[in-house]
């Protein structure tokens, strides 16, 4: 039974506990006003790069596939999220009712999306899937650039030219183009950015140890042996893929309900190459690595204010120790050592000690 | 080619088809398992493989061999739709697989090892057994992800399942070890096992004993027998180590430079002047 139980959870309790004591720490500390505002303004944002990072890590990790546009995703999320949460105001006044409903459909937009993407992306492989990938985060970009939604007494209104055309009587203009969503209810609390890490986490989690996780992993691992055994690629590839994406655009609701106002440029390629950062210095298909890198990544620059002009350069000297340090074999095997990490060793016909 | 072990074992009795096939006697009125007509395929103007008929019966050891660069991986490759064929037709079970793609071929019951070993090396051998038992337990992703019941159940049937599988070889101690530290030998076992493991009604190996040592050679040959009678499937392999062939195979194909150039029984084979010609070449004429 007890075995049975350690099988359930494996390294996956460890990656829980941690998430949980540390929302705990953070919550008494903020309760104690312990934390400078600008730090406490910097929660949500933590949260829901922490949810890109695990949902970046189900395409680059799981899937073996490199995604440089998924800050696309978060954006059509965001901006869902955004619109749901205002069109709503009068017909649900519960923001809390809004706000899970700007999550839910903000990740059923950005699946669809990724559906999109994904059907014919997914046919590429390797650089070719990262480069058109890359194309498409600049493509969602642009297309949001170029929307104008408002909302009045009939309905919804829509345009791609600019407020005028949208002939409204009153109402609130909700997406002005280039100028992003402006009026954003603040819905975002640490505490919903905390529940949703746990939603994303498990979902991840389950999934890699699922029979769609292997038939995924097993994609990844050998993709003509998987096909000889009967794994559907292109439907396995795509199930991580729109998962993934789903998970990033409810990231990017929560990220977008935090701020009032909202772009477009801010979900740009240095965003999906930041979250990108994230899952590289965590270890590729290591999701606790990637939570822990994009809590201190996002986080650093802000503890590194005192130090002005050079706070940039720390970062980046910072960026490249932490590379080079856990790539470090000896490094590894301290490491490896302190915290009982236990390698798979070669076995020789005799028996294994598992 | 020695014929020790070709006169320690019992010989099947092999009978002709009307398709210029042999099959065992005991297969002879069953429908053959795979049939393979005017089978060819053109690389540009290159014919890599041409005209290759075959049949197998259902519980038949078939053995292909033939010098290096013949195309015997080629043949497995068209069998499995990894390559297209250009020309001919493969019928499985009396099915065309014309319009099948390779993971249509393996579900219709084709199951293949490769020559140079394709695990899933990331992960454990358990779970490259399960992959292999990926269509024959079923759940969706959905109950995965919310870890209902059925994926509990489910799971359980695969944790079985693959361990009875992985006893054919007692590799149950490994279950927990990743493939890629395994020992070469360990992986070619487990290869199989994972093809097994999708319920194939043809199992091909590409030259299963390649790395193995005389003695674990003959354990292999135990082995593949034993799992023709279990599974009463058939099996076609690949293989160089001529002892293997000899030893375990009822009908031999010889191919060179893509062309089938004798069919029979061991001993025929082995006094084919072709074959001996395609393997050590011509005798000078004195």
């Amino acid at each position: 039974m007890k075995k049975t139980i350690r099988k359930i959870l494996g390294g996956k309790a460890m990656t829980y506990a941690m998430v949980i004591i540390v929302f705990v720490i953070m919550e008494a500390l903020l309760h104690g006003g312990m934390i400078s505002s600008s730090l406490a303004g910097q929660l949500v944002p933590i949260c829901a790069y922490i949810c890109m990072a695990i949902a970046l890590n189900l395409t680059v990790g799981i899937l073996g596939e490199l995604s440089l546009g998924h800050a696309g995703f978060m954006s059509v999320g965001a901006f869902t999220g955004v619109v749901v949460v205002i069109a709503l105001q009068g017909a649900v006044p519960s923001g809390i009712v809004r706000f899970i409903l700007a999550i839910i459909i903000g990740g059923i937009m950005a699946a669809l999306t990724g559906v999109l993407v994904g059907i014919p992306v997914l046919r590429l492989q390797g650089d070719y899937l990262a480069i058109v990938t890359l194309a498409f985060g600049e493509i969602i970009k642009n297309i949001l650039n170029n929307i104008y939604l408002g909302v009045d007494g009939s309905g919804l209104h829509f345009s791609m030219k600019d407020t005028a055309s949208l002939g409204m009587q009153g109402g609130t203009v909700i997406i002005n183009g280039p100028m992003g969503a402006v009026g954003i209810p603040k819905l975002s609390t640490f505490v919903a950015g905390f529940i949703l890490i746990l939603i994303v986490l498990t979902v991840t989690l389950n999934l890699i140890q699922s029979r769609t996780g292997r038939a995924v992993m097993a994609i990844r691992d050998n993709r003509i042996a998987a096909e000889s055994t009967g794994i559907d690629i292109t439907r396995y590839k795509l199930t991580a893929f729109v998962i993934s994406a789903a998970l990033a655009g409810m990231a990017g609701a929560l990220y977008a309900l935090n701020y009032s106002t909202i772009v477009p440029k801010k979900f740009d390629f240095n965003t999906s190459i930041l979250i990108l950062v994230f899952v590289v210095l965590g270890g590729i298909g290591n999701i606790r690595g990637g939570i822990i890198a994009a809590a201190v990544l996002t986080i650093l620059p802000e503890l590194l204010r005192s130090m002005n002009d050079y706070r940039m350069l720390i970062y980046a000297i910072v960026l490249i120790l932490v590379m080079l340090g856990t790539n470090n074999p000896q490094l590894r095997r301290i490491l490896g050592s302190i915290f009982g990490r236990k390698h798979a060793e070669p076995v020789e016909g005799g028996k294994s000690n598992e | 080619m020695s014929d020790n072990n070709v006169k320690s074992r019992e010989r099947t009795k092999m009978v002709p088809l009307p398709s210029d096939s042999i099959v065992p006697e005991r297969d002879v009125h069953k429908r053959p398992v795979l049939e393979a007509k005017h089978l060819g395929i053109d690389f540009g103007g290159l014919t890599a493989v041409d005209e290759f008929n075959l049949a197998i019966g259902p519980t038949e050891i078939a053995g292909l061999i033939g010098p290096n660069g013949a195309g015997k991986t080629r043949v497995f490759n068209l069998l499995t739709k990894v390559y297209k064929p250009t020309r001919g037709t493969i019928l499985l079970n009396g099915v065309d697989t014309a319009n099948m793609n390779t993971v249509q071929v393996n579900k219709a019951g084709i199951a293949r090892t490769f020559q140079n070993i394709r695990l899933f090396s990331d992960l454990t051998v358990e779970d490259n057994v399960k992959i292999g038992l990926h269509n024959q337990i079923r759940y969706s992703t959905a109950a995965g992800i919310l870890r209902l019941p059925t994926f509990f159940k489910k799971e359980k049937e695969f944790h079985e399942k693959a361990m009875d599988l992985l006893g054919i070889f007692d590799m149950q101690y490994m279950a927990n070890v990743k493939a890629g530290a395994l020992p070469y030998g360990a992986q070619r076992r487990l290869e199989i096992v994972r093809a097994l493991a999708t319920n194939p009604s043809l199992l091909l190996l590409d030259e299963p004993a390649a790395g193995m040592n005389p003695s674990e050679t003959a354990e292999l040959m135990e082995n593949i027998t034993k799992i023709r009678d279990t599974f009463q499937i058939a099996v076609m392999l690949i293989e160089h180590d001529m002892n293997l062939v000899m030893g375990i195979c009822e009908g031999i194909a010889v191919l060179n430079y893509g062309r089938i150039i004798a069919k029979g029984t061991p001993s025929e084979i082995q006094n084919n002047p072709e074959v001996i010609e395609a393997y050590l070449g011509k005798q000078k004429e004195a």
